[in-house]
């Protein structure tokens, strides 16, 4: 993986924009010692180590407009961060770059129920926000695993998901504003605490922009009631075809669960393992099924998931009949990464999008490419929008390994997008899939986005090196070719 | 002055047409099936491109949630293929125009509250920049985050960016039943405490509006004709036992009057989304100069809804028939329909700020946030300062030479306008596409 070259010039004047940070922000907030710098140098992706040029905290937004505008007048790239638990990358600094971490950004700014939705800093964590609203029974739907220490403005980054979000929808189905600085130190407002945000919908583009386009420095979330009750659905099957059936049948029969797991036999046993979660071993695939929402529907519910598993060959079914009950059926899958952790010195974890009908034709091959990369591969995976996460196991102090672990997830993404799915579908690009772009955009596609990204940050200072596989100047992707006269269309039917 | 309409039969077409009028300094009205072009600013194009060629459903997975179709496919086929298999579009769109137009137009009815808009069933999406360029954005698949989420941004973007030809949207099992409890004689402050109530509560509310006294009387509805007075109306829908749990309860809770059946209640819902007591939307006709507006393709149901449809337009409003911008000379003093977004607990106390200086008629939906009045001519100042920037409020229905001269859509701030500029540059730099449909100079 290639980082754009760092600019020796902006090194070389270190100093200088150490100086005029501090100007904006006094004292511990601007960080330049190595041994302090170290606590940056990677996120949730450790296989990639940087340390930046230097880190700065602001505290006031003003103080974020002003590092944004004095780094734009110097030429300074710029990457945000928040808590640094991406996945993909998108935080890694650069050595000629700024880090700008958001963590100071704590406070929860208002939470207004006769609207239903609170108004927070970015640095708040996703589940901070959740927990605030508890006391009056709310919550913040999407919910990332991660969700005890991300923060909510990485998760408007990236567009976290979260077990629920197939019900719920992703971090973009549940914000209704945000403030945001832009690169020369801008501040505007999308959307507010109205539910429908008035011209383009710039806060669905930001949303999801992996820190590209913006600094997000506020964030107006949607609220909503808990659900009554939730019960699970833990359900065996002799093959992943017959789970992938199943999940399709619960579907078609309308029925939308609030979550829906599936892990294979690698998982389960792994999970098994760790938890003694009581799941059966004997099965190739195990689904969770939860069903939430008022009593009554979720009882009626339990006994048609139950009956369609039976139908599509299930050969275990366990309905949760208390709390504990559906805490245990979770308690395997909610542990699978660090059960998987257990068996591997190392697992490398992966984050495709498939049309769930593939699965089988998807499992099949990554069978085929465990064997052929000498790696093993266990699978959980949000069944019910189709997103796999394929951990592959590897062994980093053995030479080579992790490489032939990045060449095996780079197959198996090629593979999502081979089969009609795409590279990510709740970790982003960042730059662990950059490359990788190539294989689901054309030229003209990435270029528009580019071109996008330049409407925000002509210059390109902002976390360049993630997203996008070639850096393009803004003029020359501005450029029109278009020949005077040349186009007569002449087949175009017209009246 | 003639305007020459092209009506590409391919993507490639679709592409020259672009270049050509990139080449030759025109400009183009992009249409779906021209069936609302009175709305919006009006576009002063030589041109207009027909993409009703563009039409067929490419791809539906009932099972993995999907459905890809040509932007110009006519929703009236759509919406029954969905309901074949018992799913729906669940933000709630008009039944009318075709695919590109609901998208383009980011439009939502009333499970916006708890379904989202337009915006939030857009996956993918495929079309001609203004650059005169083909590309794509987003995925097939339900759950992407790939790259910038492109199908997001043509979500309400009026055509001003990319001329569709092909969209991916997801779709949703349609609820088996629903039902709707009103109460009566509230008025607008208790009817949306009430309904916050409602959206607060854990019952899964699906359609929270209230029609103030006099609005009601307008309902084809007879619970609601004959109330004598405000309505307000809270839905729940979902499966059978779950509807009828949730009505008991929630009837108890809120002590509403009456509770509408599955049919009455679908035929209320529609009329409040299609804005049915002020007069519908309008069908707008365009300037007059063009074409002339392609008629809107029937509504898809047979039977009770298409009924409904046909009692409903042209509909009982206040000052009778004629109300699209099409009829464009009309008197100049018919009022006007706005379309008011704010925060819902704010809805009523913008409606009697305005009510201060102008004589309205509104009724809300969205549990308050959305908000439709019709508005004496020349009111643009005060509703928008009523608005304030809590929210916007644009201008729906009105003559073809108000909303020329009418910022139609609220005018961001300065920051936001220049920023706004440069999204459209970059996807349609010589403003080729739409020019002037959203703002002016965008
Ligand atoms: C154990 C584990 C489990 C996880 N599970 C999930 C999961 O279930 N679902 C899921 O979707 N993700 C998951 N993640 C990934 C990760 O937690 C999310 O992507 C999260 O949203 C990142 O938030 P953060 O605050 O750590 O952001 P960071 O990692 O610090 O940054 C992420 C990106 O956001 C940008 N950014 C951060 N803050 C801002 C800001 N204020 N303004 C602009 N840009 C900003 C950064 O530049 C970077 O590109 C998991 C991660 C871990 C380690
Ligand atoms: C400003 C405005 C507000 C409206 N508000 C409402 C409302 O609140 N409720 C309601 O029921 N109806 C509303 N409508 C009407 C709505 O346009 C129609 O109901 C229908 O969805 C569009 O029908 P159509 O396909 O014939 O598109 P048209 O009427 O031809 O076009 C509608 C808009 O969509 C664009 N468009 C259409 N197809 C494409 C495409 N393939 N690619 C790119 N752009 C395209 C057009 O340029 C135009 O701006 C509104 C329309 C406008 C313009």
């Amino acid at each position: 993986m290639k980082m754009p070259v760092p600019d020796s010039g902006v090194i070389a004047r270190r100093r200088a924009i150490v100086e005029a940070l501090r100007a904006i922000v006094p004292g511990e907030g601007v960080i330049v010692d190595e041994a302090e710098l170290r606590a940056y140098e990677c996120d949730g992706l450790t296989a990639y180590r940087q340390l930046p040029l230097v880190a700065v905290l602001p505290s006031t937004v003003d103080q974020v407009s002003r590092i944004l505008k004095t780094c734009q007048e110097m030429g300074v790239k710029v990457v945000p961060r928040g808590a640094g638990t991406s996945l993909s990358g998108g935080a890694l600094p650069l050595a000629d770059g700024v880090l700008l971490g958001m963590g100071k950004f704590k406070r929860i700014l208002d939470i207004d129920y006769a609207n239903r939705c609170a108004v927070v800093q970015p640095g708040v964590t996703n589940l901070g926000i959740s927990n605030a609203v508890a006391g009056e029974g709310f919550y913040y739907a999407p919910d990332p695993s991660s969700q005890i220490a991300c923060t909510i403005g990485g998760n408007v980054a990236e567009n976290s998901g979260g077990v629920h979000c197939l019900k719920y929808g992703l971090t973009t189905n549940n914000l209704l504003g945000v403030e945001l600085v832009l690169m020369d130190g801008t501040i505007v407002r999308l959307g507010g605490k109205h539910l429908e945000a008035g011209g383009y919908d710039l806060l669905g583009i930001v949303t999801g922009s992996e820190g590209l386009l913006g600094i997000v420095t506020e964030v107006t979330v949607r609220i909503l009631r808990k659900p009554a009750t939730a019960r699970a659905v833990l359900i065996g099957f002799p093959s992943s075809e017959q789970g992938g059936d199943c999940v399709a049948a619960i579907i078609a029969a309308g029925i939308i669960p609030g979550g829906m797991e599936m892990m294979d036999r690698p998982a389960i046993h792994a999970a098994e393992a760790f938890v003694h979660a009581g799941y059966p071993l004997d099965v190739e695939a195990l689904l969770i099924v939860e069903l939430d929402g008022p009593a009554a529907e979720v009882d009626h519910l339990i006994g048609r998931v139950a009956a369609i598993a039976a139908d599509k060959g299930a050969v275990c079914t366990r309905v949760s009949n208390s709390e504990e009950e559906r805490l245990a059926f979770w308690a395997g899958r909610k542990a699978a990464f660090p059960a998987v952790g257990r068996i591997s010195p190392d697992y490398y974890c992966m984050d495709g999008t498939i049309p769930r009908k593939a699965l089988p034709q998807v499992l099949t091959r990554m069978t085929e490419l465990s064997a052929r990369y000498g790696l093993r591969v266990a699978n959980v995976f949000h069944a019910g929008d189709g997103n796999l996460h394929p951990l592959i196991l590897y062994d980093a102090n053995q030479p080579g390994e992790l490489e032939r672990a990045e060449s095996f997830g780079n197959d198996i993404l090629r593979l999502c997008v081979e089969v009609g799915g795409v590279l990510t579908g709740e970790h982003g690009v960042g730059v662990e899939k950059r490359d990788l772009m190539t294989d689901q955009f054309d030229a003209a596609d990435l270029e528009q986005q580019q071109r996008l990204k330049c409407a925000f940050d002509p210059d390109g200072l902002l976390n360049p090196g993630k997203v996008f596989p070639t850096l393009h100047r803004c003029a020359e992707l501005g450029r029109l070719h278009v020949h005077q006269g040349e186009l007569r269309f002449p087949d175009i039917p017209r009246f | 002055m003639t305007i020459t309409t092209l009506k590409p039969d391919t993507d490639a077409q679709l592409a020259d047409a672009v270049r050509w009028a990139l080449s030759a300094g025109e400009s183009l009205e992009v249409l779906g099936s021209g069936s609302r072009r009175g709305l919006g600013r009006p576009v002063r194009t030589t041109h207009a491109l027909d993409l009703s060629a563009l039409s067929g459903i490419v791809a539906y997975e009932p099972e993995e949630l999907v459905l890809t179709a040509r932007a110009g496919t006519p929703m009236a086929l759509i919406l029954p293929l969905l309901a074949e298999r018992a799913q729906h579009l669940a933000f709630e769109p008009p039944e009318g125009g075709t695919l590109g137009g609901v998208i383009a137009c980011g439009l939502a009815g009333p499970r916006r509250i708890s379904a989202g808009s337009a915006r939030d069933h857009a996956l993918g999406m495929a079309g001609v920049s203004g650059r005169g360029e083909a590309y794509k954005g987003g995925g097939k698949v339900v759950k992407n985050v790939t790259g910038y989420d492109l199908p997001k941004l043509m979500a309400g973007s009026f055509g001003t960016l990319t001329a569709f030809t092909e969209l991916t949207v997801k779709v949703l099992p349609a609820p088996e039943d629903t039902a709707t409890l009103l109460l009566f004689g509230l008025d607008d402050v208790a009817a949306v405490g009430v309904l916050d109530r409602a959206l607060r509560s854990p019952y899964d509310v699906s359609g929270a509006a209230h029609l103030p006294d006099g609005l009601a009387a307008r309902s084809t509805v007879s619970a609601l004709a004959r109330a004598g007075g405000a309505v307000t109306l809270v839905r729940l829908e979902g499966f059978g036992p779950s509807v009828a749990a949730r009505v008991a309860a929630l009837r108890e809770e809120l002590r509403a009057d009456v509770v509408l059946d599955a049919p009455e209640s679908r035929a209320v819902w529609r009329e409040i989304r299609d804005v049915g007591c002020l007069g519908g939307v309008g069908d707008g006709g365009g300037s007059g100069a063009g074409p002339g507006p392609l008629p809107n393709p029937p509504p898809p149901s047979a039977g009770e809804g298409a009924d409904l449809y046909a009692r409903l337009t042209p509909s009982p409003a206040p000052a009778g028939e004629g109300w699209g911008g099409g009829q464009g000379g009309q008197g100049g003093d018919t009022p006007h329909l706005w379309k008011l977004s704010v925060p819902p607990a704010s809805g009523p106390s913008v409606v009697a700020a305005i009510r201060r200086t102008l004589a309205v008629e509104a009724f809300y939906d969205w549990g308050g946030g959305l908000v439709w009045l019709t508005a004496p001519p020349d009111s643009v100042a005060a509703i928008r300062r009523a608005v304030g920037a809590q929210g916007h409020a644009t201008l729906i229905r009105a003559p073809d030479e108000v909303r020329a001269v009418t910022a139609v859509f609220q005018p961001p701030p300065d920051p936001l306008m220049a920023l706004t500029r440069r999204v459209k540059d970059s996807f349609d730099p010589k403003g080729v596409l739409n020019p002037g449909r959203l703002y002016a100079g965008v």
